[in-house]
């Protein structure tokens, strides 16, 4: 079953408790940085309201369902786990950073202070996960804004939530279809936009805007090969067999010569 | 009055090895976060922009006239045709070379041989330079095999030309395509002005001119370092079929702006929107129009001029895809540190400098030809 984290703004209170474990459980050196960083795998924004109230929003790699990341690595270096984390195998990276351009929410950071620097980006804690556990930054959050659980049943409750309070909530859970679905979704007061998140992306996942043009490639190859071996062959013909008629003529005129 | 326009050269040759070895080494021992000014925002620079996508472009006069004399069978074309393999197996290296800078973890480049993604077209698009620079290679062996009159090798490679040809035609077709794919997948990072799902076919159709003015550019330059006659009449006909390549890039271009409504976003006045302009009137509008007088064609100055705008718009074009049309969403401008500019300059001149000592020591420009047989090939240089 594909795990997700349902994050609901409107709960957080901004303690920064989930990127403090995130560093912890994932062992990254330094403090917590406002932005995402290679060492910094889960930041927390503050963004104030028209009315001047602070609302907090956690950055993080959204793991979607169809990540552009996995499909544009050439090394498949990410894979879609079934625990639904995007996770980054280091020792196949050959550093193209690919992936960071593709990304749509920009999230894998490089570590651009090492001579030979490997992608870094959070892997929903992928070792907790698989034995059976919730991610650190959910196991810490003390008002359950991080909650953890299946995809399917978080997206219940988030809906859940904006039908119990249609007045609190935008009638929006961010994640649920954008770009095909992501396994990290948010729930909020404010209109997304408002808050830094990116609300004009494509409802279509990323990988197929390319797969049309990739899947082509074995039609290309023999397609092509054909029609240039036959036209190198059919040119190649007629210009022997003028050779031959020309050798012909100059062999006449010689012999009535 | 030679001798000094040489040993001009010759220091400017040195003061681009003697900086570029310093960036290369700033870049080999402090790592891309020192030598470059990319950073998470913006993670491809001029090394990918320049070096990787516009330097694949640049060869692709190899593939474009091999098919024109091998398989189009128009053996006119034949005295320029070494040339521009030489040209093209020399920039496919110097790519490489590129890549090797950019890469994070150079000594992997090996990766791509035994883990397979079929789904990345950057997968592709690196198998594809693989083989298509080992079929240049080949097709460049020929070249060495005869200087060493190694007549049964020789002879070998003339049997495999058509099929390495056909190969070469087809790798080149698959990659030079799909570095326009490459930016298929973020539609919503790329501005609309560049973003279209026939980004590849323009990748393609732009390859295709600049390959050709290439091989017109580069035959001025070799003419001029090594005192050979130009093959005028060739290069005339090559000129007229890349203005019409350029009108219709032109035409094209316009027509797929208005059936994405992305027209009027021309004369909004954005900084995407000047560059843009640059591109498309510069570089590929101002060439064909110049290309199509005869009288600007049949002057070689003024031939050489339209052929540098084209080259310039082909550059102008590439980078405005990979950088200034993602620069909007990233809301940042980058700009290259002059380490990345350096690097780059400094393989170009390893690019030329590998071409002479070739063009010298390998049978590349006809000899037998009445009119190049009074040269003096190893005067310069």
């Amino acid at each position: 079953m594909k795990k997700g984290l349902l994050i609901d703004l409107t709960l957080c209170i901004g303690c920064g408790a989930c990127t403090e474990a995130c560093k912890a459980q994932n062992k990254l050196p330094g403090e917590v940085e406002p932005e995402l960083t290679a060492y910094t795998w889960a930041s927390l924004e503050t963004h104030e309201t028209d009315e001047g109230d602070e609302i907090y929003v956690r950055r993080l790699c959204m793991h979607c369902e169809e990540p552009a990341c996995a499909s544009v690595c050439p090394v498949a270096a990410f894979e879609k786990t079934d625990t639904g984390a995007v996770i980054y195998k280091s020792e196949r990276c050959i550093g193209c950073r690919y992936c960071m351009v593709a990304c749509p929410f920009s999230v894998p950071k490089y570590q651009w202070d090492k001579t030979f620097p490997f992608v870094q980006k959070c892997i929903l804690c992928y070792d907790l996960v698989k034995n059976g556990e919730q991610t650190a930054c959910a196991k810490v959050c003390p008002t359950e804004a991080t909650l953890f659980g299946d995809r399917e049943s978080l997206l219940k409750i988030a809906r859940r939530r904006i039908e119990k309070n249609p007045g609190k909530y935008v009638d929006h859970i961010y994640g649920e279809h954008e770009i095909g679905g992501t396994s990290v979704m948010f729930l909020s007061s404010v209109p997304f936009e408002q808050l830094g998140f990116r609300t004009e992306l494509t409802r279509k996942p990323l990988p197929s805007f390319t797969w049309g043009v990739m899947s082509l490639v074995p039609n290309i190859i023999s397609l092509g090969g054909l029609t240039l071996f036959g036209t190198w062959w059919i040119i190649n013909r007629r210009m022997k067999l003028a050779r031959e008629r020309l050798e012909q003529e100059q062999n006449q005129e010689e012999s009535e010569k | 009055m030679k001798l000094p326009k040489i040993t001009f050269w010759r220091i400017v040759l040195l003061i681009i090895i003697v900086l570029g070895v310093y960036s290369t080494f700033r870049r080999f021992v402090f790592g891309l976060g020192d030598a470059t000014n990319m950073s998470d925002t913006f993670p491809w620079g001029i090394w990918i922009g320049f070096d990787v996508i516009s330097g694949v472009g640049l060869g692709a006069g190899g593939f474009v006239l091999t098919a024109i004399v091998y398989i189009f069978n128009l053996r006119r074309y034949k005295p320029i045709v070494r040339a521009t393999v030489l040209t093209a197996f020399l920039g496919y290296v110097l790519v490489i070379v590129g890549l090797l800078y950019d890469l994070g973890q150079p000594h992997r480049i090996w990766h791509l041989l035994i883990y397979w993604n079929h789904h990345s077209v950057l997968f592709e698009v690196g198998w594809c330079v693989m083989t298509y620079t080992t079929v240049l290679a080949l097709e460049f062996a020929g070249f060495f095999f005869e200087k060493m009159r190694w007549t049964k090798l020789v002879k070998i490679q003339h049997a495999l030309i058509i099929p390495l040809v056909i190969l070469g035609v087809i790798l080149s077709t698959m990659h030079q395509s799909s570095l326009g794919s490459l930016f298929l997948i973020f539609p919503d990072k790329v501005h609309p002005l560049w973003y279209t799902p026939l980004l590849p076919l323009f990748f393609y159709i732009s390859c295709i001119a600049v390959g050709l003015a290439m091989v017109i550019f580069e035959s001025f330059l070799s003419s001029r370092a090594f005192g050979k006659q130009l093959e005028f009449d060739i290069l005339d006909r090559l000129a007229r079929v890349l203005a019409v390549i350029l009108a219709f890039f032109f035409l094209f271009k316009i027509e797929d702006l208005i059936r994405h409504g992305a027209f009027m976003a021309m004369f909004e006045g954005s900084y995407e929107s000047w560059l843009f302009l640059a591109e498309i009137l510069l570089g590929v509008l101002l060439p064909s129009v110049l290309l199509f007088i005869p009288k600007v064609r049949h002057n070689p100055t003024g031939m050489f001029t339209a052929v540098s705008f084209a080259v310039f718009g082909f550059f102008f074009g590439r980078l405005n895809v990979t950088i200034t049309s993602m620069e909007g969403v990233a809301r940042a401008i980058y700009t290259p540190a002059w380490t990345e500019w350096m690097t780059t300059i400094f393989l170009v001149a390893m690019g030329f400098t590998a071409f002479a000592l070739a063009a010298k020591y390998l049978p590349i420009f006809p000899k037998e030809e009445p009119t190049a047989a009074v040269s003096g090939a190893a005067s310069n240089k």
